[in-house]
């Protein structure tokens, strides 16, 4: 079977953001940026499934602007045949993000669609439902562990309680949550590999499908600032602070 | 306006979670409920007393045993027919339901919203808490999860809402499921707990959460968290992870033990009352956010303070 991963191009996790001072967003100029920690994990995924024998070949896909190709190329590196790059310079919603897909999804008919279940910069958590929704398939979402059966995939998934395992139809659509796996490092000749992978550019318009944002950002601001308070010098102290606090007697 | 919020429950009794969702319904309009399950009558009658709930829908049918995303979200949206909003706690559940909804709508959906500033105008976390956006939605139809710590609670009773039935949608047949390892503990819920004592990779095992982390907790009748750092190094289970992409904890007071304090873990703990941290390096980037720090090394410190108290 074929796997689509879609990859997003996000600040690096390592960085802390900082807000413009016109309060209109993050300010990502001159910021490392990076592939979505999830979406490494869902490369990683794939990367096995392929490794097993389970999947033949991987797609990454990317929405976003033309520097997003350097995220598509490290997934190249990790592992994947080739990538699809949707090139815009506009900002797209999970729910333009799943349309896009949708339409690739039925171009390239894969078994499996690996998300991340979270974009850590908008923290939406939605895409992966919304494509499963659209292309009306299963979804394993928050997934710590999948595995492949004939017309089935097994995922174990992370939820509140603690894990819960659903079988779903394939095709179906995967997330992934922290624990799925460890990404592998892309090798050095792996990355020069990559660079002669298939990478193909498209524009949102080629997919016929209305991309405008349904949600307007007024304003962006810092949350509101803790300040350190004091240090205490021992237990008993401590102690002391709690007693105060009502938290022992 | 008429909203639907979804009732999160364990076939017996509602979450808390539910509770706060219902205060951010009730801010936009009329609070109708969605309780769907398999043998949820009396959950059903439970919601009905929740302050300030109108009607309680109740979708009785094994195909929404387990909250499966493909089943009820099909059902959410027969009932979105008749109402403006569907507003859910940012569970588990809800999280993977609620954008399956929204899909079928077509609108964009509101995650994690902290506060509604108009009927379209709300305020939502983004880049870890890092940064908080006010966005306006233009969608007819408004599909929302709330961050439960940012909405009080409703109370559980005062209300006289009516039960009402509401036909299954049915099985869909892509999904089945297949079992569940749900961690079983005396202790609060991390969610609801008024005391939190958690614990970090410092605590190097499994072994020294038991001995040093819970020993505290009890003596406290705190619940127990942890970071990524500790889930990852498998010596609690996922549940326990407080952070941007874990659980997102508001108590009284919360104890960070052997936690460095990098940003995703500070985004799931850092609206907590009181924050006390217990960290052996004096620059750990945890005390630029502690009202109280001890620096002191955990397996000493700990210990000591448990039986102090
Ligand atoms: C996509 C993504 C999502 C993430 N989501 C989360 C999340 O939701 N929640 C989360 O927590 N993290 C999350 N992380 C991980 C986060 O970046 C940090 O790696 C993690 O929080 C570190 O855990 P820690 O503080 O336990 O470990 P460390 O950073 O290793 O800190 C250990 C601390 O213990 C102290 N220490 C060591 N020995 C002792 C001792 N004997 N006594 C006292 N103190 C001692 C050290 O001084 C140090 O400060 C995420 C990361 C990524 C990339
Ligand atoms: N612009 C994008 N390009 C490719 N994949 C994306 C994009 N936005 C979101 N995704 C995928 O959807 C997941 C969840 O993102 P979100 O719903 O924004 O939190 C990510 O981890 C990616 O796998």
């Amino acid at each position: 079977m074929k796997i689509l991963v879609p990859v997003k191009r996000v600040i690096d996790y390592n960085v802390k953001p900082r807000v413009k001072a016109d309060g209109t967003g993050v300010d990502l100029s001159n910021v490392k940026m990076s592939m979505n920690p999830f979406d490494e994990i869902a490369v990683e995924e794939a990367i096995r499934l392929k490794e097993k024998g389970v999947a033949s070949e991987i797609v990454a896909v990317s929405i976003g602007p033309a520097k997003a190709q350097e995220t598509l190329r490290t997934a190249l590196a990790m592992g994947a045949d080739r990538a699809i790059l949707i090139q815009t310079d506009d900002e797209v919603e999970p729910l333009g993000v799943a349309k896009l897909l949708a339409k690739v999804a039925d171009e390239e008919a894969p078994g499996l669609v690996i998300l991340g279940k979270q974009a850590i910069d908008d923290d939406s958590n939605q895409t992966g439902q919304m494509l499963a929704a659209l292309l009306g398939w299963g979804q394993g979402t928050f997934a710590s562990k999948v595995e492949v059966d004939g017309d089935t995939v097994n995922v174990t998934r992370e939820v509140d309680g603690g894990l819960e395992t659903v079988a779903l139809n394939t095709p179906a659509i995967v997330t992934t949550d922290l624990r799925l796996n460890e990404p592998r490092y892309a090798s050095l000749p792996n990355i020069m590999k990559a660079k002669s992978k298939p990478l193909a550019t498209k524009a949102p318009a080629d997919y016929g499908v209305d991309v405008a944002p349904r949600l307007k950002t007024l304003s962006v601001a810092e949350p509101p600032k803790r300040v350190a308070g004091a240090k205490v010098a021992d237990v008993d102290e401590l102690v002391a602070k709690l007693k105060a606090l009502g938290v022992v007697a | 306006m008429k909203t639907l919020v979804w009732v999160e429950h364990d076939g017996g009794a509602i979450k808390d979670a539910t509770l706060s969702a219902v205060t951010a319904a009730a801010k936009l309009g009329e609070v109708h409920l969605l309780v769907a399950g398999k043998g949820v009558g009396g959950v059903a009658e439970a919601a009905a007393k929740i302050a300030g709930v109108g009607k309680v829908h109740v979708a009785d049918d094994a195909a929404f045993d387990h909250a499966l995303a493909e089943n009820v979200a099909p059902l959410v949206v027969e009932l979105m027919g008749s109402h403006d909003a569907f507003v859910a706690p940012a569970t588990s559940n809800a999280k993977n339901i609620a954008p399956r909804v929204a899909a079928l709508l077509d609108v964009m959906q509101i995650s994690d919203i902290l506060s509604i500033e108009s009927a379209d105008t709300f305020t939502r976390p983004t880049y870890a808490g890092n940064a908080i956006a006010t966005v306006q939605s233009s969608d007819a139809k408004k599909v929302i999860t709330v961050r439960t710590t940012a909405f009080d609670k409703a109370a559980r009773d005062g209300g006289s809402g009516t039960v009402e039935a509401v036909a299954s949608t049915g099985d869909k047949g892509l999904s089945r499921f297949v079992g569940a390892e749900i961690s079983k503990s005396e202790r609060p819920e991390l969610t609801s707990a008024k005391v939190i004592v958690s614990g970090g990779r410092a605590l190097q095992n499994g072994e020294n959460f038991k001995t040093i982390i819970e020993p505290l907790a009890d003596k406290l009748g705190a619940a127990v968290g942890a970071s990524r750092a500790a889930v990852d190094a498998g010596y609690v289970p996922n549940d326990y992870q407080v952070g941007q992409t874990g659980k997102i904890v508001a108590p009284e007071v919360y104890i960070a033990i052997g936690i460095s304090g990098a940003i995703q873990h500070l985004a799931g703990m850092k609206d907590s009352k009181t924050i006390i941290a217990i960290n052996k390096d004096e620059d750990a980037p945890i005390f630029q956010i502690a009202d109280i720090g001890l620096v002191a090394d955990l397996f000493k410190a700990v210990p000591e303070l448990t039986g102090k108290i």
